[in-house]
């Protein structure tokens, strides 16, 4: 006890410890210095950095030039269309290569991986979608994304005289470019648009309308049956920009729609199709034909909402087949309706939005580049894509991989709808290229309009407003398209 | 003996301090140092811009409305749970009828209810906040507030709760009660079982009643666990990124009814690869906190009463 007080021996008092044990904290803090540079330098001289990429031979069987036993290492985004699709492309890869594939499935691609690019040892494939994806603008803009040329000239696994670019959907290859380096492979094909039951329309005699007018009595007459004729995923407003951004393109053309892309001044506010179809959207929610508490439900909560028949229509992409599987019924009669006619279109009857989606990237600084694109290659094969829409019910990005199979109802109605369609397919790039515009505050603006709390006029007015916003910030890196 | 008396302090007391200095101060001045850059996050390079970032965020009309739903909910959130935890607890110790043998003892089922009030503070908040957003599912039939109101013949007050911009923050705050109340009743119980008995006869003897020895007696004895709970709740109030993120329509909405400044941060860095940006959010963040636990220390001091 003697020794707390400092008086009378002369030793150390517990001031002192104290005290003392400060100034050492205070000692330690400055050598920290040279640690508190790892964050940001850790990887700085990356980009000079040549990785040493194990190269093999080439061949007819191997292309690409992937060397045996060569571990490969893939993050695959684990979605609505799940990842044993991928696992199954792997498998293949492991039994030609006899290498080790390591494989993650994840919801949050950018969130884990954000930390490994910076690391500067990021993984070799990655299906980079979802909510929480990487920016790929920055990644390719800073050289994180391999040129998937060499993919693009390699040839076919079915045909050795078909290169891989002849077999997949030009869009896909317009779609993949950052300047002129095709460096993002968007493997499935997705297709929005009216999601119904055909089921639940033949048994009330209702057709699916062709015009937004249409619509709109329709509409009147699903309501007094007592069934709500529309639902969406409030909490993911975006879900409604599926049809509500695409029928703007539509009815005006896709000319002002790149103005919008491209956010340039008034490309909004001086457009009439945004007015045609945000009143449209107004007359909708005043007239209270979307279900009661939509602007709360999940994407998951309204589909089956929607697959209940508690509401007709679903604005929706076509991952929903498998996605709604399970509250499914068997007979439900899934079916994908085109965009509607307004009018004084510039777009014809049966337009519809099919976007390549499901991104694929390979890293460039990753150990296996070349695995990670015969990896690509291999899922690019007819074996594969039809794995792909037998366990997933959607589209690849292979042409025409699903003839002569039997296709589950919504597959079977999206392949007839894009068939319908011919040239006519609306690819919209603003949600791609300005998520925290479209999603965060159009989506915030929609999901007011829907509820009734925003004007029509208000509503565009606003939208321009933000988009002038971003158009404006240094921070944010912008893009251009011209076709 | 007493020269080795150093050697010995140091060395026992250099580990804690170098992890500490590794582990916590090294990321806060780190933090700092990347808040003065343009840094993505994505690659190793970045470049040095100066208080640019700071400059930004005093501009940024989102980040003023998260910070003010966050001050919203430091004003209301503490009161209320610490109230509510509070009452309990003065309930479950000596708010009962006296009994034969003794004077002060809690309500019947005390120890039940004691037990029922922690158990929110066992299950992870995530699952708190994923029970809550089915709870608030608009529904009618499905949702569990909804279909109860429903069936209790209260049709009328049926809402989208979280998709209703007027409610939304409200009823993510209403949760972050529910889920700290029971934290402090078993703080207050145990800061309150250390207040001797006989002091509370002596009220009793007096002619006190419940009010007047909850006002009187127990809560300027409780003072100092009161304070310290106070600058918790607080602390908590300004964070809510999990029960936001997860629950609220849109992430931080209706129309950003309900965003606030980690979700700010979060969606910076790792939606828009601004790291320097998000970190000068960060460092706006520890300010503010900085700010509420000091003039909260500070001004609710009060002379400690030794008993």
């Amino acid at each position: 006890m003697g020794s707390t007080s400092a008086h009378n021996n002369g030793g150390l008092g517990r001031r002192d410890v104290i005290k003392r044990s400060a100034a050492l904290g205070l000692i330690t803090v400055p050598t920290m210095g040279f640690l508190s540079a790892c964050a940001t330098s850790g990887g700085g001289d990356d980009n000079d950095k040549k990785t040493e990429t194990p190269k093999g031979e080439t061949s007819a069987e191997n292309p690409l030039g992937v060397k045996n036993g060569a571990a490969l290492e893939a993050f695959i985004f684990k979605g609505g269309l799940g990842d044993q699709y991928a696992k199954d492309a792997e498998a293949d890869y492991k039994t030609k290569y006899k290498a080790d594939v390591k494989h993650t499935g994840t919801q949050q691609v950018g969130p884990k991986l954000t930390p490994r690019f910076a690391g500067g040892n990021p993984p070799d494939v990655i299906d980079n979608s979802g909510a929480d994806h990487l920016d790929m603008n920055k990644l390719s803009s800073q050289g994180q994304l391999q040129d998937l040329k060499a993919l693009l000239d390699a040839p076919s696994m079915d045909d050795p005289a078909k290169k891989i670019r002849d077999v997949i959907h030009p869009s896909t290859l317009d779609k993949g470019m950052h300047g002129d380096k095709f460096d993002v492979l968007y493997y499935a094909f997705t297709i929005y648009g009216t999601w119904y039951s055909q089921k639940l329309l033949d048994a009330k005699g209702w057709t699916y309308p062709k015009t937004l007018d249409e619509m709109v009595t329709l509409c009147g007459e699903i309501k007094k049956a007592g069934i709500a004729p529309w639902t969406y995923a409030g909490k993911f407003p975006y879900y409604v920009h599926f049809n509500l951004f695409a029928q703007i393109a539509k009815i005006g053309g896709i000319e002002p729609w790149i103005a919008i892309d491209n956010l340039e001044p008034k490309a909004w506010t001086s457009n009439d199709a945004v007015k045609q179809v945000v009143e449209h959207y107004e007359e909708l929610a005043a007239k209270k034909y979307f279900l009661e508490g939509s602007q709360g439900l999940t994407h998951i909560q309204s589909q089956t909402a929607w697959t209940r028949n508690k509401a007709v229509f679903i604005p929706n992409g076509s991952w929903v087949e498998n996605e709604a599987a399970p509250t499914t019924p068997k007979d439900f009669g899934m079916a994908v309706g085109a965009l509607f006619d307004g009018t004084g279109d510039k777009m014809p009857t049966g337009t519809l939005r099919g976007e390549p989606s499901e991104p694929y990237i390979v890293s460039a600084k990753g150990k296996n580049p070349t695995g990670g694109m015969e990896l690509l290659r291999i899922m690019l094969s007819k074996k594969h894509a039809q794995n792909f829409a037998t366990k997933v019910k959607s589209l690849t990005c292979v042409q025409d991989a699903t003839e002569g199979m039997t296709l589950s109802p919504g597959l079977a109605s999206a392949s007839k709808a894009v068939k319908a369609a011919g040239p006519n397919l609306i690819s919209l790039q603003l949600q791609e290229w300005y998520p925290a515009l479209t999603d965060e505050k159009i989506g915030g603006l929609t999901g007011q309009l829907l509820t009734g709390d925003l004007k029509a006029a208000d509503w565009i007015k606003k939208t321009q407003a933000e988009a002038d916003k971003v158009a404006k910030d240094s921070s944010v890196a912008k893009f251009k398209r011209t076709s | 003996m007493q020269h080795g008396k150093y050697r010995f302090i140091v060395g026992f007391l250099a580990l804690p301090l170098i992890i500490y200095a590794i582990f916590v101060i090294s990321p806060f001045i780190q933090a700092f140092q990347i808040s003065l850059t343009d840094w993505s996050g994505l690659t190793g390079s970045s470049k040095f811009i100066g208080m640019d970032n700071f400059e930004r965020l005093w501009e940024s009309d989102d980040f003023w409305n998260a910070l003010r739903h966050n001050v919203y909910m430091l004003a209301l959130v503490p009161v209320i749970t610490l109230g509510l935890g509070l009452f309990f607890a003065f309930m479950l110790n000596v708010g009962g009828k006296s009994k034969k043998n003794e004077v002060v003892t809690g309500v019947t089922g005390s120890k039940v209810y004691k037990f029922v009030f922690f158990f929110p503070q066992v299950i992870s908040i995530t699952i708190v906040a994923v029970i809550w957003f089915n709870i608030y599912n608009p529904d009618p039939n499905d949702g569990m507030l909804n279909s109860l109101l429903g069936a209790i013949g209260l049709d009328g007050l049926q809402n989208a709760w979280l998709g209703e911009k007027s409610l939304a923050l409200w009823c993510i705050s209403a949760v972050m009660v529910w889920g700290h109340v029971g934290f402090y009743v078993v703080l207050f119980s145990a800061a309150m079982a250390s207040i001797p008995r006989d002091i509370y006869e002596a009220a009793l003897l007096d002619g006190a009643n419940r009010f007047h020895t909850f006002f009187k007696i127990t809560l300027p004895l409780l003072w100092d666990t009161v304070q310290t709970g106070w600058v918790y709740m607080g602390i908590i109030a300004l964070d809510a990124f999990a029960l936001v993120q997860i629950m609220s329509v849109n992430m931080g909405g209706p129309d950003g009814a309900t965003d606030v400044m980690p979700l700010r941060l979060y969606q910076t860095a790792f939606r828009d690869s601004q790291f320097g940006y998000a970190s000068a959010m960060g460092i706006a963040m520890l300010i503010v906190t900085m700010t509420f636990a000091l003039l909260t220390m500070r001004f609710a001091r009060r002379e400690r009463i030794e008993y």
